[in-house]
């Protein structure tokens, strides 16, 4: 859909972070907010409209845990098909790990990213740097360029800095550049080889363990490094009860930290293993009822700041094998926005609550401005139909791949459309997805004085 | 397709069915000429992709003496050096005419997913952490021996390295179908987190304590190979030896003469002291053995010709 310089949408219910839900026109012009109308019944003299009528908008969702698999992979994905899988879920902005062959620890492969984004990106694509070269934990990787060439933070994921002095060394230069760190929390000498989360499950499938211990003392040892430095630390994908304690301390105690969640840690426990296998395994494991409850009231309270998908895709031969040699992660764009409305059907937090842990927060982690869709910011929004029923199908899905747990899941909910920049970059009904029980359809045309 | 890819959900009558053909199948192997026809033509492949010795030879050796022809594989210098998944062997394997895939990795679950794929049935020889259920059977036929044939109320004391013993989880899924008991001895490194929750099972690091009303004792190979990864499991051989090691005079302590089973390789000096291993008094070793051969036949011919017990009869008259 060719979308004009100068547009208005009209009739949909608008949620922002921090406001209330209401009927409002937007005013898009040149790519950017121009302007809020808050009379329902106001319509332009002139110029183009978009009726959206029943549909919710809200802000452009920033997911700050994506792996574009992008350069190296792309058999896995590439950008052009994860940020589709992005865009098709309300997702303007996506976060992506450096753990791609070769890794980003240089300023070429970020540009690199950079320049395929804009040629065949679907959404923002927002590098993350390597904090060591190679992600082996021992030399800093050079921030100051990757910063200049474009990183927005500094990881090395699943690949935890190994020795605390090190870490120290990481928060230190990064704090220096006004970079957040976003550390994976696992000590790997703790989870020895575990694949899934330890406990009578994991007995009874035989598998080794990977204990909550081995998140709860990464992350110990990462705010406790935090507080010396005064760097902004912010936690990815906590899985644990007792995780969720310890940033709930460490925000009292004034260290700079932030927190992520991912969907499947709020819907799934390690009882999933027993019957979805590999697509349930990832890093760190699914947790026990009790951490999915925590997690849960953790997000409403604001302990944790931001879902994050860690979409995380393998092709189909590597995750049929057996369940310990098959690769960690699952892909999750897809299903992030489906399942996060699930949260608000089922009373987790409000709509208001929800859509600020998905747009303002991770922006806030990012140092951004916090205040999506204000005027004169991006023109960065999704049209959602709230009565759309849809059942995922991972197969006929955007993504490359199809590892998900959440495969063939009846949703109520899905996003119609997804503006970047002001210009349409998703139209359910123009993507060859089945829409049949959509009662809504995209009209555009003159406006009527 | 009759898989045996581990003992847990198998009900306790199926576990003494086993037991009790391999008796009739024991039967066959003590005469002059200890062979039969009752799986000729069929074709066992025996796929190892880790080492093993006893396992292997017992496999081959019951499926010999059932008649059937072993297709052997061993994973150094196969297609396997050469990048081919273990899934793609087996089904060349399978294309190539095996009727009945006996597989032994260093992966949990690997048989499981390998039946998954292939018609033919897959009988676990042990997987990673996971199982290894014949010889659980074979310990448990030693046991109804022991035992005369009741298990309820039972003691059977693991000691040694549990957490990780495919041997010991598939004793413990056994213990729950047949009603025994089943404790476990040895230092905290060795016990995995949600072990009770799981099984119910007794955990004890204290041995002597651990020993106490057993009715029969089994030692577990220290399994050095299995230690590279996940830090400093033990100090010194010594260490262990005093701490966690079996001795004559510790199981004196404890009755007569309880029976000490160890399905080997033994550690000496390690989890047995050097004199125990042949005490003809206790020692179930050498019977574990024997006992290894007549249960995978029992295994063998279940799963290629159907657990019917005439069949077995017939087998048991040679004909």
């Amino acid at each position: 859909m060719q979308v004009p310089e100068e547009f208005w949408v009209i009739g949909a219910e608008v949620a922002r972070p921090g406001k209330a839900a209401a009927a409002r026109t937007l005013h898009v012009r040149n790519g950017a907010v121009e302007a809020w109308i808050d009379d329902p019944d106001w319509r332009p003299e002139h110029g183009q409209v978009l009726d959206a009528n029943g549909l919710l908008m809200i802000p452009g969702i920033c997911d700050l845990h994506v792996h574009l698999r992008d350069p190296g992979l792309t058999y896995k994905e590439d950008i052009e098909t994860g940020t589709r899988a992005a865009v098709a879920s309300g997702v303007t902005s996506v976060v992506c790990l450096a753990n791609t062959q070769p890794v980003n620890d240089c300023p070429e492969v970020t540009q690199y990213i950079r320049e395929r984004a804009r040629t065949v990106g679907w959404a923002r694509v927002l590098p993350v740097s390597a904090a060591t070269i190679g992600l082996e934990g021992k030399e800093l990787a050079p921030y100051g360029l990757m910063r200049e060439a474009g990183c927005v933070a500094v990881s090395d994921d699943g690949n935890t800095v190994p020795v605390a002095g090190v870490m120290r060394r990481v928060l230190e230069y990064a704090a220096s550049l006004d970079l957040p760190v976003l550390p994976h929390c696992e000590d790997r000498s703790v989870r020895a080889g575990g694949v899934m989360n330890a406990g009578p499950v994991a007995v009874r499938l035989g598998l080794p363990g990977n204990p909550r211990e081995a998140e709860e003392i990464a992350l110990a040892r990462d705010i406790l490094l935090a507080r010396l430095t005064g760097a902004h630390l912010h936690v990815q994908h906590v899985t644990t009860a007792g995780g969720v304690e310890l940033i709930r301390r460490a925000r009292e105690d004034g260290v700079r930290i932030t927190a992520e969640v991912c969907p499947h840690h709020l819907f799934l426990t390690d009882e999933a293993v027993e019957e979805l296998g590999t697509h349930a395994k990832m890093a760190p494991p699914l947790r026990t009822a009790h951490d999915v409850e925590v997690l849960r009231q953790a997000l409403a309270d604001g302990i944790i700041d931001a879902i994050a998908t860690d979409h995380a895709p393998h092709a189909p031969h590597e995750k049929d094998q057996p369940f310990e040699a098959a690769p960690d992660g699952i892909i999750g764009l897809e299903t992030l926005l489906p399942l996060a409305l699930r949260l608000v059907d089922e009373d987790v937090l409000d709509l208001p609550t929800l859509v600020e842990r998905l747009t303002a927060a991770p922006r806030r982690v990012l140092g951004q401005k916090p205040a999506p869709l204000s005027e004169g910011e991006p023109a960065d929004f999704a049209l959602i139909d709230r009565k759309l029923h849809w059942r995922y199908d991972a197969a006929s899905g955007c993504s490359r791949s199809r590892n998900s747990p959440f495969d063939g899941w009846d949703f109520e909910g899905r996003v119609v459309m997804t503006f970047v920049d002001g210009v349409c970059r998703w139209n359910l009904h123009e993507s060859g997805q089945s829409v049949e029980s959509s009662p809504w359809r995209p009209v555009q045309g003159v406006a009527s004085s | 397709m009759p898989d045996l890819l581990g003992l847990r959900g198998v009900a306790g009558e199926q576990i003494l069915a086993w037991i009790r053909h391999a008796r009739a199948m024991q039967e066959i192997l003590q005469r002059p000429v200890a062979k039969v026809p009752a799986l000729r033509g069929r074709r066992i492949a025996l796929m190892f992709f880790e080492n093993s010795t006893r396992t292997r030879m017992s496999f081959e050796l019951a499926a010999k003496s059932l008649g059937a022809d072993v297709l052997n594989f061993s994973a150094s210098g196969s297609s396997l050096a050469k990048g081919e998944t273990i899934l793609d062997t087996a089904k060349t394997i399978s294309a190539l005419g095996a009727d009945c895939m006996v597989v032994r990795d260093g992966h949990s679950q690997m048989p499981a997913y390998l039946s998954q794929h292939l018609e033919e049935p897959v009988i676990n020889a042990g997987d990673g952490t996971n199982e290894h259920p014949t010889q659980a059977l074979l310990d448990l036929c030693v046991l109804a021996q022991l035992w005369q044939g009741r298990f309820e109320d039972r003691l059977l004391v693991i000691v040694g390295d549990v957490a990780r013993s495919r041997v010991a989880r598939s004793h413990l899924w056994a213990a729950r179908a047949l009603g025994h008991r089943v404790r476990l001895v040895g230092p905290r490194q060795f016990f995995e987190p949600g072990l009770v929750e799981a099984f119910g099972c007794e955990l004890t690091s204290d041995l002597d304590a651990g020993l106490r009303g057993a009715d029969a004792v089994m030692a577990l190979r220290v399994q050095k190979e299995r230690r590279q990864q996940g830090g400093p499991w033990l100090s010194s051989q010594l260490d262990y030896f005093r701490t966690y090691g079996l001795t004559r005079a510790r199981l004196q302590q404890h009755g007569e003469a309880v029976p000490l089973l160890h399905p080997g390789p033994v550690n000496r000096a390690m989890e047995l002291a050097p004199d125990l291993l042949y005490d003809a008094d206790r020692s179930q070793i050498q019977t574990q053995v024997q006992t290894g051969v007549a249960l995978r036949m029992a295994v063998l011919y279940w799963a290629l010709g159907g657990s019917d017990e005439q069949i077995v009869e017939r087998v048991h008259a040679g004909t």
